[in-house]
């Protein structure tokens, strides 16, 4: 759709050529929907795609952030390094976590979800293993280093940030597009089905769990780099509902939903601080119409599109390892 | 002759009702079977055994000797077993290509790593899928309508449109719970080709169907279900003349 592709362009060229014009406080706004608009996008592949309910997404943000701050300020890893490692903690995390449990349907996930959260923003409180810091956190984090140039104002964060974002939906554009991102959508539909077509369900459920931790470790990560200092409250329950609520507003399951949902999450409250005690209140609002009069969110997903006219050009041999004889393929 | 499946004294039991009771048959590779019986015998209990979607209480499943019993639904789907439902189960919201996509899955190889990287096998794969897919909504008819919801289609062609999804999974026995439910007699006389074509293809097929003259017409073999156990089984004309039968069909005199 051309309209589609001229409004994301227009929106990329803005927001690449304008942060330098806004001042230091606009600039860390937009960063906030930066960080906003990763963990939306990492929840999204779990309810927006897979149909998970995930209410305690904040949890792996919180592993991640936890991961780089204690090896960052223990032993002096840079931060950029432990962009993996937060990931890779976040995602096995959530594996093992949620392996038991993963057979569980709809609201009955989603309450453990929320119990999850809940018991790791209480454990890092508890100061557990003695090395969280307890209720005020981990302060002295050191400052991200890219090619020997320390990112410390608020526009060079930015531009790492957006950055990521800008990666983070290409590759995530890809995902959707794929085997494993239709089988996300399968099991989403109609899980019987789903497994009853050859996909094994509960490992799919656990991967998008898994590759959506990563990223909020990830994220988590950047996190922690730009405010030197975290602490248990930054990840509380509050935090995994609104990111819930800002890919049920932007659309599940829409990259460009989710980040328009970041915007009005975590932007447009700035924007209107004069109502900022009738900002649930308008939130609220917003949420029930939009069921009523948009329920596939403000952007919703679009249907992939295949070029049928390809496959007809098609002769080499038979595709699948198909057991038995079938003449028909590549007909 | 070579048994594709075999079913060694199957129960299976919910509660204190026993739905199916001692079951044993085989099925000879490349041959159409159809499943009988008045509402309620266990046709559909015999077919989610088969599926892995139950585990039977006692006996045993064997698929091309080897046995299948407490496999998971993917791993049997994979081994080439497909199926289809009896209440339609597509992903409605999905388009018509995507809901054959998913039946390509089993024997994709790509993860989440490739799909990020668009390497070359990847996109080969992807390729291979959609042609796949494309062929198999050829053969059931629904080609020209690849790009629709699948939800949008008409309750005869989801039918169809799920046996496409069974097919693409590359099977060796095809499982057909109702095929011809809600079909006219157009539509059905179609379907009939298409299971014969089916066999065709040297894919065995085992169906359950209420319309008596589609089983008389496409299977060669029947076996009959009543309170869970088989009562006959044969080519349809000895299963049409089985006193059982009319008695199971019918009802005795003093019913």
């Amino acid at each position: 759709m051309p309209l589609r592709m001229i409004t994301y362009s227009a929106a990329t060229f803005l927001l690449t050529v304008l942060p330098p014009f806004l001042n230091a406080y606009w600039v860390d706004v937009l960063n906030n929907v930066g960080i906003y608009a990763l963990l939306g996008l990492s929840l999204n592949i779990i309810v927006g795609h897979a149909g998970l309910f995930n209410l305690g997404h904040a949890a792996f943000f919180a592993v991640g952030a936890y991961t780089a701050a204690i090896l960052n300020t223990s032993f002096g890893i840079p931060m950029l390094w432990l962009l993996p490692v937060s990931g890779i903690t976040a995602a096995i995390f959530a594996v093992v976590i949620m392996r038991p449990v993963i057979h569980l349907r709809g609201d009955y996930l989603c309450i453990v979800t929320i119990g999850l959260g809940e018991i790791v923003r209480i454990a890092l409180v508890n100061d557990i293993l003695g090395i969280t810091g307890g209720a005020n956190g981990i302060f002295g984090i050191a400052r991200p280093v890219l090619f020997g140039h320390t990112i410390r104002t608020p526009l060079s964060f930015y531009y790492l940030i957006w950055a990521f974002v800008l990666l983070t939906a290409f590759l995530f554009h890809r995902l959707e597009n794929s085997r494993f991102g239709r089988a996300l959508n399968y099991l989403r539909e109609d899980e019987t089905a789903a497994e009853g077509s050859g996909i094994d369900t509960g490992a799919y459920k656990l991967a998008a769990f898994g590759i959506g931790a990563f990223w909020a470790g990830m994220a988590g990560d950047i996190y922690a780099a730009k405010m030197t200092i975290i602490a248990p409250e930054s990840f509380s329950f509050w935090e995994s509902v609104l990111l819930f609520t800002l890919i049920i507003l932007g659309g599940a399951g829409s990259i460009p939903g989710v980040i328009l949902g970041a915007f009005l999450i975590a932007g447009l409250p700035e924007v209107f601080r004069e109502f900022a005690r009738a900002r649930m209140l308008i939130f609220g609002a917003a949420m029930v119409a939009m069921m009523i009069f948009r329920p596939g969110g403000i952007l919703p997903a679009q249907s992939r599109t295949y070029k049928l006219s390809d496959a007809d050009g098609y002769r080499s041999g038979s595709p699948p390892p198909a057991a038995g004889g079938n003449e028909r393929e590549g007909t | 002759m070579t048994a594709i499946l075999s079913l060694r004294n199957v129960s299976k039991s919910f509660g204190g009702l026993t739905a199916v009771k001692d079951v044993s048959f085989d099925l000879e590779e490349g041959t159409i079977t159809g499943l009988i019986g008045p509402n309620g015998a266990g046709k559909t209990t015999v077919f989610n055994l088969i599926t892995g979607n139950q585990r039977p209480d006692r006996g045993e499943i064997l698929f091309d000797g080897k046995v299948i019993t407490r496999l998971p639904t993917h791993r049997i789907v994979r081994l080439g077993i497909a199926r289809t439902f009896q209440t339609i189960r597509l992903f409605q919201n999905l388009p018509v290509l995507e809901n054959v996509l998913a039946g390509c899955h089993g024997w994709m190889r790509a993860g989440a790593a490739a799909a990020m990287l668009r390497t070359p096998p990847m996109k080969r794969e992807e390729h291979e899928a959609v042609a796949r897919a494309a062929a198999e909504l050829e053969f059931v008819g629904l080609r020209s309508r690849a790009d629709l919801t699948a939800g949008s289609l008409s309750h005869g062609s989801q039918r169809l449109l799920e046996i496409a999804r069974a097919l693409a999974t590359g099977p060796r026995l095809l499982i057909l719970d109702e095929p011809a439910g809600g079909m006219n007699e157009g539509e059905t006389e179609s379907l009939i080709g298409i299971i014969r074509n089916i066999r065709e293809r040297g894919i065995t097929v085992l169906l359950i169907e209420h319309d008596m003259s589609l089983v008389m017409k496409a299977c060669e073999t029947i076996i009959v279900l009543e309170n869970g156990e088989k009562i006959a089984e044969g080519n349809p004309d000895s299963v049409r003349e089985d006193p059982r039968v009319i008695e199971a069909y019918l009802g005795t005199e003093d019913d």
